[in-house]
C-alpha cells in the first residue's frame, strides 16, 4: 500500500466540500465573505489532496487501471444485496480528480467576482460545494451502485444550480427539463445496474470486469451494455437526450462552465471509460456508442452554426465535443476519449468563463447585439481567442493534440465513415467558434452597451485556464515517450505513431473553418443572410434545432398529459363510479325499505307477536303433531 | 420482569388522553403541551427499543404476555421484531411531528387531541401486538377516531370523505375478521397467537381462501387498485395531523398485515395470488402516478402519489423474497416519513394561504424558502433520489422484484420518471416563477412549525446516507421467516 | 280440584287481554297497564309451573319476584317518560307519537 496523505485521506476528497456545504448552509450563510472563503477552502483541500493522488500515481507506474488501489467500506448488507462505498484509485481516477478539483477551484474563485451582486450569494456557494462533493464521490466510485448514487446527486445539483434564478420562468423550466431528461436516462442506467448485479452478483468494477470477461452470454451483455449506456446518453447530452443541455444555460455562467461543460457532463464519458469492458464486450454496444457519439458530434455542430445566444453556441459546442469523446471511446480508445475530456475541460471552461465575463460586463447574450468588445476587455478577448484556437484544433493548442488523437484512432480502427464525419465536425467547429469570436470581439458595436474588464478574481482564473489550454495538450502529444497513452489505457498501452497526414489534414480543415468565418463576418465577402435565404428550409430547421424540443413538448403535452387526464377521469368516474353505484344500491334499498317503518309502536308489537305465534306454531308442530 | 417498554409506548398516548380529558377547553396551550409530551415519550421509548433491540438474537423481543380471555385463548401480548419495530418508530415520529403540525388548531382543540391520541394508541397496538384478536381490536380502535377527526375537523367535502374512508376500511376489516375466525376455527388450537399460528401447516385450498380474504381486506388498506379511491379523498379532507398519520401510518397497517398474517402464514396461498397482486400493484404504481399528474389540488397530488408509492410496497410483497419484502417494509417506513413531511408542509401552506390550488401559487420559494427547501426534499424523496431513504427502499424492492417479475419490475421502475415529472411540475408551479405579490403576507415556517420539518427531513437524510441502521434490522426480521416459510425445499427456491 | 291447566288458562286469558290492550289502546298509560297485565300473566305461569311440576324448588317464585321488580322499574321509567312526553306534546295518544318514523 502506498503511504501518502492524498491516498490516506482519500475520503476527505469528496467530504471536504460536503463539510463546506453543511457549514455554509447552516453556519456562515449570513456572511458573504465567510461563505466564499469556506467554499474556496474546502475545494482547495480537495484540490491539494487530488494533486497528491496524481503525484502518487505518476510516481508509481505499477498502479494501472488493471491494478488499482482500492479502499471500501461496507454500506449496506442484506440477504441478496451487498453494497460498498469505496474509492478506486488508478490513473483514470487521478486525472479526473485533478480535472474536477482544478476547474472547481478556479470556478469557485471566479464566482466570487461573478456573483458579487447576487442576493443569494451564500446559497450559490453552498450548492457549488454540494456539487463538488457529488462529482468527486462519483469520480472515486469503485462500483456501479455508488456511481449511480452520485450520478443522481450531481443531477440534483445541476437541477438546483440551473434553477438558481428560479424566479425566471425560463430557468425554472430549464432545470425541470434537465432533471426529467436525466431521469429518463437514469431509468435505463438503473435497470442496467440491477441486471448486472442480478447476473454477476456484484457492483464492483474490478469484480465485474472479471465476471464479464468470463461471461459467454452475449445477449445479456448487450442488453446490460445498452441499458447502462443510456445513462451517459442522458448525462453527457448525446442524441436523443441532448435537449436539456442548451436549456441548462439558464443557470449562472460559472455553473455552465463547471457543470455543463467541464465536469458533470463529462461524467458520462468517464463512466464509459470506467466500465469500458462492459461496453467493449459486444460489438453491437461498442458500435452503438461510436455512432451515437459521432452522430451527436456533427448534429450538434450543425445546430451551433445558426444559433445567436453566446452561451447556447457554447452549449452546442459542448454537445458536439462530448460526442467526440463518446465516439473516441466507441471506436475503442479510452485514451483518446479521456485525453479530449481533459483538454476540453480546460478550454471549454475557459470559454464559458469568458462568456461569463462578457455577459457580466454587457448584460447581453445575443452575439448579434455585441461587437468590438476586444478593445474594452482585452484579457477576456485574448483568452477567449486562445480557447477558440484550442477547440478549433490549431497546433500547438491543447485541442489540436486530443482531437488529432481521436481522428487518428478512428481511422486506425477502421471507422472511415466516422473519420469523415469527425473531420467535417472539426470544420464546423472552427467555423462557428470563430463566427462567435468575430461577432463578439471584432467589428463595430451593434447595440448600446458599456464594456469594461472584469475584476481580478475573474480574470486570473481565465489566464490560468488559458495557460492550460495552450500547453495542456503536450501531455498527450504523440512524440512523447511516456505520454497520456501510457497512463490511461485499456488492456495494453497503445502508443500512436504521429501521423503527419492526419495532423496536416485537420490543421487545414481548422484553418479553412476559421478562414470562412473571417470571410463572412469580418471581410463580409460572403453575406450570411444571403446564404441563409438561399437555404431557407435548412436554415430554419437548424435554427429550430431540428424541432426535437417541439417534438418532445408535443409528446408530453398531447400524449402524456392527456393520458394522465384520462386516467384521472377513469378514476373519478369508473373506479369511483362502481363504488358509488354499490353505495347507491344500498341507499335505495334503505329508501324503499323505510316505508315498512310506520313509526307506530303498536304496529311493531303486533307484527312481533304475530311472528312469535307463527314461530311457536312452527316449532311446536312436530311435538304436538298438528303440522307434518 | 424488565421495564414494560412496549406497554409504555401503548399507554403513553392513552394517559395523555386521560389527562387532556380533565383540562378545560380554553387551556388549549396546555392541552397541546400534554399531547406533545405524551407523544414525545413514545418517540423516546420507541427509539430506545430501536437501539436496544438485539440483532444478534433477533426474533421477537420485549415480549409481554397477559392472558385476557383464557377460555378462548385471547392474550394481551406485545412484542416487536425487525418488521414491526421500524413501523412503531415511524408511528411515534409521525404522531410527534403531527402534534406540532397541528399546533395552531383552535377549533375544539381538546377533543381533537383526545381523538388523535386514541387513534395513535390503536395504531401502536396493531404494530406491537402478537395476537390476532388484539390485532383486529386495535385496528378498529384506529379507524373509528379517524371518522370523527375527518368528519369534524376536515375540509373539502369532509363528510363524504369521512364516510367513504370509514366504510372502505370497515369493509376491508370485515374480510380480515372472517379470515381470522377461519384460521382460529381451522386450527382449533384455541389460540390467537400469530407466531404459533404461523408455525402451523394449512392445506393449500384453505391457504388460497384465507390469503384471498387477507389480500382483499388488507388491500383496502394499502390501498390496492381498484380499492384505493378512499385514500386520496380521505387525505384531502383530513386535517393536517390526521393526513400525516393516515397516509404516513394507517396505510401501512395493510402492508404490515399482509406480510405478518398473509405471506408468512400462508406461503402457498401467497404464491398462488402473488401474480395478481404484482399485476394490480403495477396499476397502482403507474396509474397512480399518472392520476397524480392530472391533479389540481396539492393534497390530491400527494394522495395519489401515496397510491403510487404503496404500489411499490405491494410489489415487494408479491415478489416473495427477502430483499423485496425487506424493501417493502423499508418503503413503508420511508414513505411514511416522506408523506408526513408532505402533508405537514401542505398544511402549513394551507393555513397561511387558505388555498391548495396549484394554479394559484407561484414563486412561493421567495416568501417561504424553508418550506420550499423541505418540500423539495420531500419531493426528491418521493422520486427516489439517492441520499434519501426512499431510494434505498425502492432499490431493494426493484432488485428483489426483478428476479421474479422482470417486465413488471421494469414497468415499476418506469414510474420513477413519471414521479419525477409530476413532482417537479408541482414544485415548479408552486415555488418557482416570479414573485407573486398576493402571497407577500405569508410568513415562512418558524418556531414550532419548524419541528416537524426538521425532524422529518433529518430522518430522511440521515437514513438515506446510513441506511444500514434501518435496512439491516428489517432484513434481520424478514429473513428468518422467508427462509423457513418461503424458501423451504419442498416448494423450491424463489430464485 | 284446580289443576295446572286452570292456572295456565287463567294466565293465557290475562296475557291475551294484556296483549289486546297493548296493541289496541291509544292512551300510553293504558298500554303501560296492559303490559303489566302481560307480565302478571307470566308470573302466574311461572309460579304455577313450579308448584305443580317441581314442588320444593323455588325457581319460579324467584323469577316472579324478579319480574315484579323489573315491572316496578319499568312503570317508574315508563311513567316518567310519559310525563315528559306529555309536557312536551300535551298528549299521551300513541298515534301522535310517531317520531320514530324517519
Amino acid at each position: 500500500m502506498v503511504d501518502s496523505f492524498g491516498i490516506n485521506l482519500i475520503w476527505l476528497v469528496p467530504l471536504a466540500p460536503l463539510i463546506g456545504f453543511v457549514l455554509i448552509t447552516f453556519v456562515t450563510y449570513r456572511s458573504r465573505m465567510l461563505s466564499a472563503l469556506t467554499a474556496i477552502l474546502s475545494v482547495a483541500i480537495s484540490f491539494v489532496l487530488s494533486l497528491d493522488v496524481l503525484r502518487v500515481i505518476l510516481t508509481h507506474p505499477e498502479i494501472t487501471m488493471n491494478n488499482p488501489l482500492e479502499k471500501a467500506v461496507e454500506w449496506l448488507k442484506m440477504n441478496g444485496l451487498f453494497i460498498e462505498m469505496g474509492a478506486l484509485i488508478d490513473p483514470l481516477t487521478s486525472i479526473m480528480l485533478f480535472v474536477v478539483t482544478f476547474i472547481s477551484l478556479l470556478v469557485v474563485i471566479y464566482s466570487v467576482g461573478y456573483m458579487a451582486d447576487d442576493s443569494r450569494f451564500s446559497r450559490f456557494f453552498s450548492f457549488l460545494c454540494l456539487f463538488v462533493f457529488s462529482m468527486l464521490g462519483l469520480v472515486i466510485s469503485n462500483n456501479y451502485f455508488q456511481m449511480f448514487v452520485f450520478w443522481e446527486l450531481v443531477g440534483l445539483c445541476s437541477y438546483l444550480l440551473i434553477g438558481f434564478y428560479f424566479y425566471k420562468e425560463s430557468a425554472s423550466d430549464a432545470c425541470k427539463k434537465a432533471f426529467i431528461t436525466n431521469r429518463v436516462a437514469d431509468f435505463g442506467f438503473m435497470i442496467g445496474v440491477i441486471i448486472l448485479f442480478i447476473y454477476f452478483g456484484t457492483f464492483n468494477f474490478g469484480e465485474l470486469a472479471v465476471a464479464i470477461s468470463n461471461s459467454q452470454d452475449l445477449a445479456l451483455l448487450t442488453l446490460a451494455g445498452i441499458l447502462v449506456f443510456i445513462g451517459p446518453i442522458g448525462k453527457s447530452g448525446q442524441f436523443p437526450l441532448h435537449v436539456w443541455l442548451p436549456d441548462a444555460m439558464e443557470g449562472p455562467t460559472p455553473v455552465s462552465a463547471l457543470i455543463h461543460a467541464a465536469t458533470m457532463v463529462a461524467a458520462g464519458v468517464y463512466l464509459l471509460a470506467r466500465g469500458f469492458i462492459l461496453f467493449a464486450s459486444t460489438t453491437t454496444v461498442i458500435n452503438l456508442v461510436a455512432y451515437v457519439g459521432g452522430f451527436t458530434a456533427i448534429f450538434a455542430a450543425t445546430i451551433a452554426i445558426t444559433q445567436r445566444d453566446y452561451k447556447r453556441i457554447l452549449a452546442y459546442s459542448t454537445l458536439s465535443q462530448l460526442g467526440y469523446m463518446v465516439m473516441a471511446i466507441g471506436v475503442g480508445s479510452i485514451t483518446a476519449g479521456m485525453f479530449h475530456l481533459t483538454t476540453h475541460a480546460f478550454f471549454k471552461a475557459l470559454m464559458f468563463l469568458c462568456a461569463g465575463s462578457v455577459i457580466h460586463a454587457l448584460h447581453k447574450q445575443d452575439i448579434f447585439e455585441m461587437g468590438g468588445v476586444f478593445k474594452d476587455m482585452k484579457i477576456t478577448a485574448v483568452t477567449m481567442i486562445i480557447g477558440g484556437l484550442a477547440i478549433a484544433g490549431i497546433p500547438p493548442f491543447a485541442g489540436f493534440w486530443s482531437k488529432d488523437e481521436i481522428l487518428l484512432v478512428t481511422l486506425e480502427n477502421g471507422y472511415t465513415g466516422l473519420y469523415i464525419i469527425a473531420s467535417l465536425t472539426a470544420f464546423l467547429t472552427a467555423f462557428y467558434m470563430f463566427r462567435l469570436i468575430f461577432l463578439v470581439f471584432f467589428g463595430e458595436k451593434r447595440s448600446d452597451f458599456e464594456g469594461h474588464e472584469s475584476p481580478l478574481t475573474m480574470t486570473v482564473p481565465l489566464m490560468i485556464l488559458a495557460f492550460f489550454s495552450i500547453v495542456g495538450g503536450f501531455i498527450g502529444a504523440p512524440f512523447l515517450e511516456k505520454g497520456f497513452s501510457s497512463f490511461i489505457y485499456f488492456g495494453e498501452p497503445h502508443h500512436p505513431e504521429p501521423n503527419l497526414m492526419i495532423m496536416g489534414m485537420s490543421t487545414i480543415i481548422a484553418v479553412a473553418g476559421i478562414f470562412l468565418a473571417w470571410l463572412i463576418y469580418i471581410k463580409k465577402a460572403i453575406s450570411a443572410e444571403k446564404i441563409a435565404n438561399q437555404f431557407k428550409p435548412i436554415y430554419t430547421l437548424l435554427y429550430n434545432k431540428y424541432y426535437i424540443d417541439e417534438a418532445y413538448q408535443w409528446f408530453f403535452d398531447k400524449i402524456v398529459l392527456n393520458l394522465s387526464a384520462l386516467c384521472n377521469l377513469f378514476d373519478r368516474y369508473v373506479v369511483d363510479g362502481v363504488a358509488h353505484s354499490l353505495a347507491w344500491i344500498i341507499r335505495t334499498t334503505g329508501t324503499k325499505g323505510r316505508y315498512i317503518h310506520t313509526g307506530s309502536l303498536q304496529t311493531y308489537a303486533l307484527v312481533l307477536f304475530a311472528a312469535i305465534v307463527v314461530i311457536v306454531i312452527f316449532l311446536a308442530g312436530p311435538v304436538v303433531g298438528g303440522v307434518q | 420482569m424488565s421495564f414494560p417498554i412496549l406497554s409504555s409506548i401503548l399507554l403513553a398516548p392513552v394517559l395523555g388522553l386521560l389527562v387532556i380529558l380533565f383540562i378545560p377547553q380554553k387551556e388549549d396551550k396546555i392541552i397541546k403541551i400534554v399531547a406533545a409530551i405524551a407523544t414525545g415519550i413514545t418517540v423516546i421509548l420507541s427509539l430506545w427499543a430501536f437501539i436496544a433491540y438485539d440483532q444478534e438474537i433477533g426474533g421477537v423481543q420485549f415480549v409481554e404476555r397477559i392472558p385476557w380471555v383464557e377460555k378462548i385463548g385471547i392474550t394481551y401480548s406485545l412484542g416487536v421484531d425487525g418488521i414491526s419495530l421500524p413501523l412503531v418508530l415511524l408511528t411515534a415520529i409521525v404522531i410527534f411531528t403531527g402534534v406540532f403540525a397541528s399546533w395552531d388548531m383552535e377549533k375544539r382543540a381538546k377533543e381533537f387531541f383526545i381523538f388523535l391520541l386514541a387513534l395513535v394508541a390503536g395504531v401502536f397496538g396493531v404494530f406491537m401486538t402478537t395476537d390476532l384478536f388484539f390485532f383486529y381490536l386495535f385496528f378498529e380502535v384506529a379507524v373509528i377516531p379517524m371518522y370523527i377527526l375527518i368528519g369534524v375537523w376536515g375540509s373539502t367535502n369532509k363528510e363524504y370523505a369521512a364516510m367513504k374512508l370509514t366504510l372502505y376500511l370497515l369493509v376491508g376489516s370485515a374480510f380480515v375478521l372472517i379470515g381470522i375466525i377461519a384460521i382460529y376455527v381451522y386450527t382449533g388450537l384455541g389460540t390467537f397467537d400469530i407466531f404459533t399460528l404461523t408455525e402451523q401447516t394449512y392445506d393449500v385450498g384453505f391457504q388460497k381462501f384465507v390469503f384471498f380474504l387477507f389480500m382483499i381486506g388488507f388491500g383496502f388498506l394499502v390501498p390496492m387498485w381498484p380499492l384505493h379511491t378512499w385514500s386520496p379523498d380521505g387525505h384531502v379532507a383530513a386535517p393536517t395531523a390526521v393526513s400525516m398519520l393516515h397516509a404516513g401510518v394507517l396505510m401501512k397497517l395493510g402492508g404490515y398485515g399482509l406480510i405478518r398474517a398473509g405471506i408468512f402464514m400462508f406461503p402457498e396461498g401467497a404464491r398462488y395470488w402473488a401474480p395478481l397482486i404484482a399485476t394490480l400493484c403495477i396499476v397502482n404504481v403507474v396509474y397512480g402516478a399518472m392520476v397524480a399528474m392530472a391533479q389540481k389540488d396539492l393534497k390530491f397530488v400527494i394522495g395519489y402519489s401515496s397510491v403510487s408509492h404503496m404500489g411499490y410496497v405491494l410489489l415487494g410483497i408479491a415478489a416473495l423474497n427477502t430483499l423485496s419484502i425487506s424493501g417493502a417494509v423499508a418503503q413503508m417506513f420511508a414513505h411514511g416519513i416522506m408523506t408526513a413531511l408532505f402533508f405537514a408542509l401542505v398544511g402549513n401552506i394551507y393555513n397561511k394561504a387558505h388555498t391548495r390550488m396549484i394554479a394559484e401559487f407561484g414563486g412561493l420559494a421567495i416568501q417561504m424558502p424553508r418550506v420550499a427547501a423541505s418540500f423539495l426534499i420531500a419531493g426528491l424523496a418521493s422520486l427516489g433520489l439517492p441520499g434519501l431513504v426512499n431510494f434505498v427502499a425502492e432499490f431493494s424492492i426493484f432488485m428483489g422484484a426483478f428476479r421474479v417479475y422482470k417486465v413488471l419490475a421494469i414497468l415499476a421502475i418506469s414510474a420513477i420518471v413519471i414521479t419525477a415529472i409530476y413532482v417537479l411540475r408541482v414544485f415548479q408551479k408552486v415555488f418557482f416563477g416570479p414573485r407573486n405579490p398576493r402571497w407577500d403576507h405569508i410568513q415562512d415556517a418558524k418556531g414550532v412549525e419548524l419541528v416537524p420539518l426538521v425532524i422529518l427531513c433529518g430522518v430522511l437524510i440521515f437514513l438515506g446516507f446510513f441506511p444500514s441502521y434501518l435496512m439491516e434490522l428489517i432484513n434481520n426480521g424478514v429473513d428468518p421467516f422467508v427462509q423457513i416459510y418461503l424458501n423451504t425445499p419442498k416448494v423450491g427456491g424463489m430464485y | 280440584m284446580i289443576t295446572l291447566n286452570h292456572y295456565l288458562l287463567l294466565s293465557a286469558m290475562l296475557f291475551c287481554i294484556g296483549l289486546y290492550g297493548a296493541l289496541a289502546k291509544k292512551n300510553a298509560i293504558a298500554i303501560l297497564i296492559s303490559i303489566e297485565l302481560m307480565l302478571n300473566a307470566v308470573n302466574i305461569n311461572l309460579v304455577a309451573f313450579t308448584k305443580y311440576l317441581t314442588p320444593g324448588v323455588f325457581t319460579g317464585q324467584i323469577f316472579a319476584i324478579f319480574v315484579i321488580v323489573v315491572a316496578a322499574c319499568e312503570v317508574a321509567i315508563g311513567l316518567a317518560i310519559i310525563v315528559a312526553i306529555y309536557r312536551n306534546r300535551t298528549t299521551t295518544i300513541v298515534e301522535n307519537l310517531d317520531w320514530l318514523k324517519w
